[in-house]
């Protein structure tokens, strides 16, 4: 899938960059290839990608290089910090100030789940304590007001309706004073799915917004759209100026990148995530979780930091030197173990790291497996782990006993470790700066 | 009027803007030069042909206007047509086999792309042609899915099969086909509940109801459509994976094509995982389904 290649391509991209202190326009370059295809990939319109590219390229090249991060690296962070902003920088929230009942409006193109989401936000609204009123405005779909009036039902909240005889403007007139008796002091309508290009049912809209003076005009977008979105958002933004969208079908394994589409030819903030059939699975959008999703880096940033922090940069240099001089020992193995610790075990690096999340298997990543390195590693003589080459067959038997193992298992930490030492040899012409910050024994 | 002009009609929003582009491309570039490639390239990624595609499509065309010497933009227009009809070639056009009966089919797809609708559809053209049509009410999850399908079936005048919300799907269509052979029915056409691709359990649950009907009525014909948004992007690939896996898909019915998005998505779809597409919807009525046919549907997006 797409979805590995960035990475590895990003991953491989930042390696090659180790090691120099400013970011070229030649870096940026390749990177933005990169980055190029995974928006594109993930259903970013493409003209947004194109502005995004541009807008980043001008901020990356000539930075100065954070001490702390390659080149690389700080390239992911702009990209992440860009993507974060133009998505928003934080949740925002409903406006709903005005003198009740506040009126919701829900819009969107047919299918694009208006009606559920109509149900979830009432009950996300009835859990704060307000009195929410829904309203079934949309009479052309077959069933829809009854679909509403389930949900209703299901989530004790009362629904408007006039059957599907009525006219949608004056239901949503009639619902407000039903609104003013009932004491709602808000109102969701739910209206009918349209396609942004049909003159007479986006009038509609516009009416019923002029009769109801809506706090919030929801526009409701399906998370797979692809680059259409962005058409899409424009036209109702123009026609409604609406105050935020929805995001729908989040839980599907979409990249999402409609979510920034919509954001980019709007302004218009994400307010809401939809990420299930149930009424409950309706979340608060947060816009650096969907960056992240966007690009389909994982949490490269979070493991950039993680690492950061629990690797004692003087060791890993130390470490570094030794490697040139081929003196990694399985003391420095060992070390090398403790820190991965540190940073909260192999399986949650792993599930940090793009395309790996879901991919390994548990036995693959045993930690169980770890822990019996190290007591091996404990229950040799220091001269044993400067020179495994010493560890004829009845030491590895008395290792074995100690640490509580079988010989079966010392061979294989011998192993392994040779495997490693020899990757390192491989690795040396690579990098020469900061070996160890993102290299793990694994 | 003509499969053609009912499809141009229906495409003409989407014809509009990408002939509009692929106009405007062609006009400020009398030229061929690399800007009017990568101008085309726009024009296809924004249709959701996707990256690869896009890039196939791109290099044959490439090499085509490079052999041939081609030095007329409208050439490379025309060529560009036929490359992109290649890709929908290898399955050839057909639509509904009104004849074929007793046949069974079953539509499939995530929540919201149109599957109830295209069911109603189908019930009309069926029962035109004379047929006896039977409706299985097969979704039960969504809150007044059944009520939905029981308005299509009035609206096609055929009958319907029925349980109450929430129970089990399968026990529906164990029902439906008992009922059909029952009433002698020539053509049992089948709704299910919308489900994401990457829910296993849902998943399952559609094996199970295939189950049943080869079980119940094994000596009737199979069909299984499974229905895309053509506003849908890149994750209809993963959705055409991820049905495919669980359900014998013998086409394709593309939805909502009368919006403005192009469905370029389904030319991967078709192109690479060998599904074809069988037909297009036009429209929230009933009336609105046609038979797709790769070259029409080419020929409607840049005529
Ligand atoms: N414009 C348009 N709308 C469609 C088309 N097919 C279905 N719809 C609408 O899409 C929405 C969802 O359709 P439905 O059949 O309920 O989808 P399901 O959830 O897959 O069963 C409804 O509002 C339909 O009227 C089409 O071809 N064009
Ligand atoms: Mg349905």
């Amino acid at each position: 899938m797409a979805f590995e290649s960035l990475s590895e391509k990003l991953q491989k991209t930042i390696k090659k960059l180790r090691g120099q202190t400013r970011v070229t326009e030649k870096d940026v370059k390749s990177f933005m290839r990169e980055i190029r295809l995974a928006l594109l990939e993930a259903d970013v319109n493409y003209k947004v990608v194109k502005d995004f590219i541009a807008n980043v390229s001008e901020k990356a090249v000539g930075q100065e290089v954070i001490q702390s991060l390659s080149p690389g690296q700080q390239i992911v962070k702009i990209i992440n910090d860009e993507l974060t902003e133009l998505l928003g920088s934080k949740e925002s929230i409903l406006d709903l100030s005005k003198t009740p009942p506040n009126v919701i409006i829900l819009c969107g193109l047919q299918g694009s789940g208006k009606t559920t989401a109509s149900g979830k936000l009432a009950l996300h609204l009835k859990k704060q304590g307000k009195n929410p009123l829904l309203v079934a405005c949309d009479l052309y779909r077959p069933a829809a007001v009854k679909q509403l009036e389930v949900l209703g039902g299901q989530i004790g909240v009362n629904v408007y309706q006039e059957g599907t005889d009525a006219n949608p403007v004056n239901i949503a007139k009639n619902a407000l004073k039903q609104a003013l008796r009932g004491l709602n002091d808000i109102v969701i309508i739910d209206t009918a799915g349209r396609l942004q290009i049909d003159e007479e049912l986006m009038v509609e809209l516009e009416e019923i917004k002029k009769a109801t003076n809506p706090s919030e005009i929801l526009l409701v977008v399906d998370a797979m759209t692809g680059q259409d979105a962005a058409n899409v958002a424009k036209t109702f933004n123009d026609r409604l100026d609406i105050t935020g969208i929805i995001l729908s079908k989040l839980d599907s394994d979409t990249r999402g990148g409609a979510a920034l589409s919509v954001k980019a030819v709007t302004s218009k903030p994400v307010k809401f995530s939809s990420v299930g059939e149930k009424m409950n699975d309706f979340e608060i959008f947060y816009p650096d979780r969907m960056a992240d999703r966007i690009l389909g880096m994982g949490d490269v940033l979070t493991l950039i930091d993680k690492a950061m922090e629990a690797i004692d940069l003087e060791k890993a240099e130390e470490l570094e030197k030794k490697m040139r001089k081929q003196q990694f020992t399985l003391d420095d193995f060992l070390e090398q173990m403790q820190q991965v610790k540190k940073m909260g075990g192999i399986s949650s690096i792993l599930g940090l790291l793009p395309g790996v999340a879901g991919k390994i298997n548990e036995e693959d990543i045993d930690e169980k497996k770890l822990v019996k390195t190290e007591a091996i590693i404990r229950s040799m003589t220091l001269k044993e782990r400067r020179d495994p080459s010493i560890l004829n067959a009845s030491r590895r038997k008395r290792i074995a006993q100690g640490s509580g193992t079988t010989v079966q298992d010392v061979n294989r930490v011998i192993k392994d470790f040779e495997n490693i030492k020899r990757m390192m040899k491989m690795m040396q012409g690579a990098g020469k700066k900061g070996f160890g910050k993102m290299r793990l024994p694994f | 009027m003509s499969f053609f002009d009912k499809l141009k009609s229906g495409l003409k929003k989407t014809k509009e803007s990408f002939m509009g582009k692929i106009d405007a491309v062609l006009a400020s570039f009398g030229k061929v030069d690399e800007e009017l490639f990568e101008s085309l390239e726009d024009v296809l990624i924004s249709s959701d042909f996707g990256v690869p595609t896009t890039e196939r499509i791109m290099d044959s065309l490439r090499e085509r206007v490079k052999a041939d010497r081609v030095t007329d933009a409208e050439v490379v227009k025309a060529y560009l047509q036929e490359e992109i009809a290649k890709l929908l070639e290898g399955e050839s056009a057909k639509g509904l086999d009104l004849d074929a009966t007793p046949v069974v089919i079953t539509v499939i797809g995530v929540n919201g792309v149109g599957k109830t609708t295209s069911v109603g559809k189908m019930a009309h053209l069926y029962k035109k042609s004379g047929k006896k049509v039977l409706l299985a009410a097969g979704d039960t999850f969504r809150a007044a899915a059944i009520d939905q399908l029981v308005i299509w079936a009035k609206r096609a005048d055929v009958d319907i099969i029925k349980q109450k919300e929430g129970s089990d799907p399968s026990s529906v269509l164990f029902d439906a086909c008992q009922a059909a052979i029952a009433r002698n029915v020539d053509v049992l056409i089948c709704d299910t509940a919308g489900r994401l691709h990457n829910k296993k359990n849902l998943m399952d649950e559609l094996a199970k109801m295939a189950r049943v009907v080869e079980k119940e009525m094994p000596h009737a014909r199979k069909e299984v459509f499974l229905v895309l948004d053509s506003t849908t992007g890149q994750n209809a690939v993963n959705q055409a994976k991820a049905f495919k896996d669980v359900a014998n898909i013998t086409g394709i019915i593309l939805t909502k094509l009368d919006g403005t998005s192009k469905g370029g998505i389904i030319v991967s779809i078709c192109a690479d995982l060998g599904i074809p597409v069988r037909l297009v919807g036009v429209g929230e009525g009933i009336h609105d389904l046609q038979t797709f046919n790769a070259k029409d549907y080419v020929k409607a997006l840049f005529e």
